[in-house]
């Protein structure tokens, strides 16, 4: 069963044509990847289906319900949560702020309790996170003054917080090395068999290899191919556009 | 039994806190406001018709005063959604001065010759105000609603992406703020027993911002010692008689180069815990 579906979505902006017509389905529970030059249009695709940008023409559909038109807060609380390319971290804000700021639920009364109190669940949900990511050491630091490696991993339990059924990862394991993208792709398979579907950007094509079942690969706004990871590979289209020829 | 004195810059401290809190909630969602005290202006006005031409009793005059206001704020908010930085200073500071004009110009408060005939409030009076409204916002600033608050001033795009209402967010924001402007204005009218338009002007507006920055802007508690500081400061500095202005100036001056995140932070309250 796909879990959201794209028809027909074209997104424009003045004569540039960043989305062309694409159409494509994720499936419940696995994790897809999109690849493609820059400027290909992958991150105008999250854009697009997170409601930061209202795509020109087609329809995005989660869980059979319509996502355009609807304000980003709505979508993201419909389940879509997402990272950002270049990490976008509160720079008030500590560790365990982050993991507490974006969740939900308890109504205004649980949202106005101080933090220390406010409820067993949001903390509970919070604590998870910080054991889940070993973010444990770093819970009272300012989260901007952290590693790299470390404000991408606070990142990412920031936007599960939401308790999200789809996300959305903008390359992942950029400027990560070797082993945290290793146990960055250990973590990203623990959450996919509890259940959450992914959808990730990234160029590091061994990453991709390793957790796609599924790719999609964009050149110029347009769905050139579709496919396993291996795949894809052998496209000439592929190959021209975008990997190259190896050797 | 504290001398008069004593008990009118207690007084003005209660008052000049609560005014600086408004400047503060805003500030909460990054956005500076210049015409805060038009909604003082705003909470006064009508608190002081409601007890004098009505004969309602003060504390509930004084609530009718915030929610007028913070409707008001609501209106205001508005366009805070679109402005930000330099362009919102300046359209709050329009609004204040227009607000200011409206009462001068409106003869069924007197106008330009103020308007009169309150009941006056004792000091526990005004601090019986003071006191759980510091309370609320120390509260307030320990939740996760305010959390959002900063999220939406730290980085709005970002927010909203994570499922914050940031319109919302930032038109609460604003209606609190002027409610407790109002309920400032409504406390200052029952304590000087006399308000004219004159009272809620520029240099009002400036003072609360003033506050905040003084004091701190990262906790409430840092507006409520600038508020203090500002009122007494210029007594502290009274020995040195003509000078004192431009001393208070320097001191400012100084106190921003060397913290510019304001006096209190909560690095500062941190080092002093025992």
């Amino acid at each position: 069963m796909s879990l959201l579906s794209l028809t027909g979505v074209t997104c424009r902006f003045g004569g540039i044509t960043a989305l062309n017509n694409l159409t494509l389905d994720l499936p419940q529970g696995a994790i897809t990847g999109v690849i493609g030059p820059n400027g290909a249009g992958k991150t105008t695709l999250f854009n697009c289906i997170t409601g930061a940008y209202r795509p020109s023409e087609g329809e995005i559909r989660l869980r059979g319900e319509s996502l355009v038109g609807l304000a980003p807060h709505r979508i993201a609380r419909l389940g879509v949560a997402r990272t950002f390319q270049n990490i976008r971290l509160f720079p008030s804000m500590t560790v365990w702020e982050h993991l507490m700021v974006v969740q939900r639920g308890g109504g205004l009364r649980a949202a106005l309790a101080p933090l220390g109190l406010s409820g067993a669940a949001p903390r509970r949900r919070a604590e998870q996170a910080l054991e889940r990511f070993g973010l444990a050491p770093f819970r009272d630091r300012l989260a901007t003054t952290l590693p790299y490696g470390v404000m991408r991993r606070v990142e990412l339990a920031r936007a599960l917080t939401a308790e999200p059924s789809l996300l959305l990862l903008d390359e992942p394991v950029a400027g990560m090395n070797h082993e945290e993208a290793a146990s960055l792709a250990t973590l990203l398979h623990g959450l996919v068999a509890e259940g959450l579907t992914l959808l990730l950007i990234e160029h590091d094509m061994g990453f991709v290899e390793q957790l796609c079942q599924q790719v999609h690969v964009l050149d110029f706004g347009t769905l050139i191919a579709s496919g396993t990871p291996a795949e894809v590979r052998r496209i000439p289209a592929v190959i021209d556009a975008y990997l190259g020829v190896e050797g | 039994m504290i001398s008069s004195y004593a008990a009118g810059l207690l007084a003005e401290i209660g008052i000049a806190s609560i005014a600086a809190l408004s400047v503060y909630v805003i500030l909460a969602v990054g956005q500076l406001s210049l015409g805060n005290a038009a909604f003082m202006a705003c909470g006064a006005y009508t608190a002081s018709v409601l007890t004098v031409e009505h004969g309602v009793p003060i504390p509930l005059a004084i609530a009718a005063g915030a929610v007028v206001s913070g409707v008001l704020g609501l209106v205001v908010g508005f366009p805070a959604l679109r402005l930000r930085g330099i362009y919102l200073a300046m359209a709050t500071l329009g609004f204040g001065e227009m607000t200011r004009s409206f009462f001068l110009s409106l003869d069924a408060t007197g106008g330009a010759a103020g308007y009169s005939g309150m009941q006056r409030l004792s000091l526990g009076g005004i601090w019986a105000w003071v006191l759980p409204l510091l309370a609320l916002v120390l509260l307030a600033e320990r939740s996760r609603l305010w959390l959002a608050l900063n999220a939406v001033r730290d980085d709005e795009t970002a927010a909203r992406l994570l499922g914050l209402n940031t319109v919302a967010l930032k038109l609460g924001a604003f209606s609190a703020a002027a409610a407790l402007a109002g309920i400032a204005g409504g406390l200052f009218a029952h304590w000087h027993i006399f308000i004219e338009p004159g009272a809620f002007n520029l240099d009002r507006s400036t003072e609360m911002v003033l506050a905040v920055v003084l004091g701190g802007s990262t906790i409430a508690l840092g507006p409520v010692f600038g508020a203090a500081a500002l009122a007494l400061a210029p007594e502290a500095l009274r020995f040195i008689a003509d000078w004192r202005l431009a001393a208070f100036g320097a001191v400012l001056i100084v106190i921003l180069l060397l913290r510019p995140q304001g006096i209190i932070d909560k690095r500062l309250l941190r080092a002093l815990k025992p």
